[in-house]
């Protein structure tokens, strides 16, 4: 476990190398970021050479990429045009979508997976084909306009709510834009272990356990839901990384100030170091929640082991 | 949530209550102590007065600084504010004197030397200030901020501080209107505070304005607050304002609708046809100093041409502006009828058809100016436009299909979208653009000045299409050493005339500000800039 734990480490590397540099370039292709920051007029030339300077653009690309890692490796990842530290940006964003992540994560295990275990006991029945039509009209709806739809009617038309997030962004202002982001996963979360515990059900194994004369529930949690969650979970696993950088339309929605909205702005200014910065940090969350979700195969089904 | 929601504004209530009370009741217009909360956007530049180039950053420069002219709310006249006299016999030297009594929210006296240094940092090329050029007419800018090289003075020699609160200022050609452009943020004074302890400054700057920085979390939120001791008439009239940065105007708008923000100074687009029900007469849409207009390449030769004069010509009287500002923009933008904005007034250069036939909707005259002048050159234009902000793609579109309809011909006319804001300006920068391209002009002072040097003069800097005419330079001189204000003007209205005969670029329309607020603000005005007036909003 342990050797396996340290190749996939190990892997990670040439991964972690490749992406930003494939990021790099591709900001690197957006042009010069310069002429957008003198608003509609042409930067004078000496203005603009010294802040190309500042910003180590005068370089070719692959001596400002060398720059880039070598920096990032002592902690330091640039600093944004407006003259704030990326790291400080991070610092103030990932809190955010963290948070907002988990909310979503919570909602799809705990709505998606006993939607779906419910489901899919009782497949056929009018609970099982109204929960269907329901995860079919979540997935069509883009999450656009679920996001702006439900903002509209609790926050402004019933004011149950705030309909936007203040920048301190607690946990109870976020449940909403959680649900909302977490909406279209939780309805493949249903739909996967629907069809995974519809499957294993007629299985040798929980006939077994039903002969022995176990408790139902102990069937259920025990022997079919831990077999059943192994596709759930490698999609709630990959789901992390969608989420925390996949919110920008959420963030716009709910003005949530986290790591979306950072990149959003990032990619419109051109702004190399915060761009580079954050999908950086995210490459490494992908990397580390697939580690984890393969870890988690082994804790799940027992034959699987990893030397 | 609802619970909290509440919560808070019980606490508002309580605190509102005790505040009144403390106060002795309070005005019956608005409470003087009572703070509002309005959008923001988050400023693209570090706050320093020569480093902001754009509304979101100028709106905080707006509440905290007092320069030494300032721009009527209303009429946007140069008053004067901290300046007690701009004297001048030449319109090249002049002695400005400042006012007495004016200290800096720290308690350091504003004296000419604030105004000197402030000025000196704002033009030094190691600053990287956005805004330098605003020094270039004062002599020795040219050591201070060599067009390459490294720079061979710290301080231009035509400032010279003379006195406690006199200070002479030597220009390097006559500049008639030069005291007139001191209310822009750049001119504003610095206090020590800003050379000695830049960093702390940056992230809690201190003024001389009617507001102080209360705390400033960079990305998120300002809170300003009214100071007491503010030496100035124009005191603020509410307790302070709360700045909130928002990711999108939508969001704003539907946080003003459900009472948890005070005042949005940017309805968007989307919404401007439910405005008039959600608002009521909370809503305001008056003129600003911003015109659209579509520029021409003209280092291109098929556009620099006698026959592309009337191409140019032609597309503009093809284009439908009434329709377009009517359906598309909702009436918040005025059909152009000459290329300085309806902010200057009459006696400031503003002159209501100047452009004449040229920019009325004609398609069947478009249409044989066009041919008379042997096509369109390679048969059709494109229109070159970012994407990324404002409803370019709509306006653009429409443009298209006016022009397309009027010319009778599917394929005239087609839209050129840039993903960003800077690729856009990188590609009319490095002289890439093949067709019309879309400009758009926010004064930076209310002057006809600034409406037409930058823009056509020869290689000024926001001359996107390299225009250059020598008539039009030779005019803009004359008007520019005219002592006279009003002579000035009519010497720039030729100018404009030159503009408008050899149709440089096709005005299309004159942007208004707009702003809607809640049933707690009264008195909310906008600037001729589109910045909300925040000392004078009342808040009950």
């Amino acid at each position: 476990m342990g050797r396996y734990v340290v190749r996939r480490l190990l892997q990670m590397i040439p991964v972690f190398i490749g992406a930003t540099l494939l990021i790099f370039l591709m900001v690197n292709v957006m042009g010069d970021p310069i002429a957008g920051l003198c608003g509609e007029r042409e930067c004078d030339p000496a203005t603009a050479a010294r802040l190309e300077q500042e910003f180590g653009l005068d370089k070719p690309v692959w001596q400002q990429y060398l720059t880039y890692m070598g920096n990032l490796f002592t902690g330091d990842f640039g600093t944004a045009f407006n003259g704030q530290e990326v790291t400080e940006l991070m610092a103030t964003a990932f809190p955010v979508t963290i948070r907002l992540t988990l909310i979503a994560i919570l909602f799809e295990i705990v709505i998606g997976v006993a939607l779906g275990v419910v489901t899919g006991l009782r497949r056929g029945r009018p609970v099982d084909t109204g929960v269907l039509l329901l995860t079919l009209v979540v997935i069509s709806v883009p999450t656009f306009v679920t996001g702006l739809l439900l903002q509209l009617l609790l926050g402004v038309k019933w004011g149950w709510i705030r309909p936007s997030v203040s920048s301190e962004a607690p946990f109870d202002e976020l449940i909403l834009p959680g649900l909302v982001l977490a909406s279209v996963s939780l309805a493949y979360v249903t739909r996967l272990t629907r069809t995974s515990i519809a499957e294993n059900r007629r299985s040798d194994y929980v006939r077994t356990a039903i002969a022995k004369g176990l408790p139902r529930r102990r069937v259920v949690v025990r022997h079919l839901l831990r077999n059943s969650l192994i596709p759930v979970v490698t999609f709630i696993g990959a789901d992390i990384g969608f989420l925390m950088g996949g919110a920008i339309v959420t963030e716009r929605i709910f003005n949530i100030h986290g790591v979306g909205y950072q990149l959003y702005q990032g990619i419109l200014r051109q702004n190399t170091q915060t761009v580079v910065g954050f999908v950086t940090v995210l490459v490494l969350v992908f990397l580390v929640a697939n580690l984890v979700v393969d870890l988690l195969y082994a804790v799940l089904d027992p034959r699987i082991r990893y030397v | 949530m609802r619970t909290t929601t509440h919560a808070r504004w019980a606490v508002c209530a309580m605190a509102l209550a005790l505040a009144t009370a403390g106060c002795g009741g309070g005005g019956d217009s608005g409470d003087s102590e009572a703070v509002l909360s309005a959008s923001w956007g988050d400023p693209q530049n570090p706050l320093e007065p020569s480093n902001t180039n754009e509304v979101q950053g100028g709106k905080v420069l707006d509440m905290i600084f007092r320069g030494l002219k300032r721009y009527d709310p209303e009429t946007g006249e140069a008053k004067d504010m901290l300046a007690e006299s701009i004297e001048t016999d030449d319109s090249q030297n002049f002695t400005i004197t400042v006012k007495d009594g004016w200290t800096f929210s720290n308690g350091e006296k504003v004296t000419a030397q604030s105004f000197v240094d402030a000025w000196n940092y704002g033009a030094s090329l190691r600053n990287n200030q956005r805004n330098a050029y605003f020094f270039g007419y004062i002599e020795g800018y040219d050591q201070v901020h060599p067009e390459e090289g490294e720079q061979t003075a710290d301080t231009m020699s035509g400032l010279k501080v003379t006195g406690d609160r006199t200070f002479t200022v030597k220009l390097t050609q006559k500049f008639s209107t030069f005291p007139d452009t001191l209310g822009y943020a750049a001119f504003a004074p610095l206090p020590r505070a800003f050379f000695d302890d830049h960093d702390a400054w940056v992230k809690k700057p201190v003024g001389n304005g009617p507001y102080l920085v209360d705390s400033y979390t960079r990305g998120s939120q300002m809170a300003l607050r009214k100071w007491d001791d503010y030496p100035g008439d124009d005191k603020a009239e509410n307790g302070g304002v709360d700045l909130k940065v928002y990711t999108d105007n939508n969001t704003a708008y539907t946080d003003l609708l459900a009472g948890n923000l005070d005042l949005v100074d940017d309805v968007p687009a989307a919404q401007l046809k439910n405005v008039k029900n959600d608002l009521g007469d909370r809503y305001l849409n008056t003129p600003a100093g911003i015109i659209q207009t579509l520029a021409f390449p003209f280092y291109d030769p098929a556009w620099n041409t006698e026959d592309a004069k009337k191409v140019r010509q032609g597309l503009s009287m093809a284009i439908d502006r009434k329709q377009i500002t009517d359906t598309i923009f909702q009436k918040t933008r005025t059909p152009a009828t000459d290329w300085t904005s309806p902010v200057l007034g009459e006696d400031g250069g503003f002159q209501d058809g100047l452009c004449g036939e040229f920019c009325e909707f004609k398609p069947d005259e478009a249409k044989k100016l066009i041919d008379e002048a042997g096509g369109l050159p390679g048969g059709k234009v494109t229109i070159t436009f970012n994407a990324d902000t404002g409803s370019h793609r709509e306006w653009v579109n429409a443009v298209c299909n006016s022009i397309n309809n009027a010319l009778d011909n599917e394929r005239a006319c087609t839209a050129n979208p840039v993903g960003t804001f800077a690729d856009f300006r990188n590609q009319i920068t490095d002289r890439k653009m093949t067709g019309p391209f879309r400009a758009g002009w926010q004064m930076d002072y209310p002057l006809i000045q600034n409406f037409l040097q930058p823009l056509y003069y020869t290689n000024a800097s926001s001359n996107d299409g390299k225009w250059s005419n020598q008539e039009f330079d030779d005019l803009v001189n004359r008007a520019n050493q005219e002592t006279d204000t009003a002579k000035a003007v009519d010497v720039f209205q030729q100018a404009e005339e030159v503009v408008r005969d050899n149709m440089a670029a096709i005005p299309l329309w004159y942007q208004n500000g707009s702003a809607g607020w809640s049933d707690r603000l009264s008195n909310v005005k906008l600037n001729p800039f589109s910045v909300p007036v925040y000392n004078e909003i009342k808040v009950s």
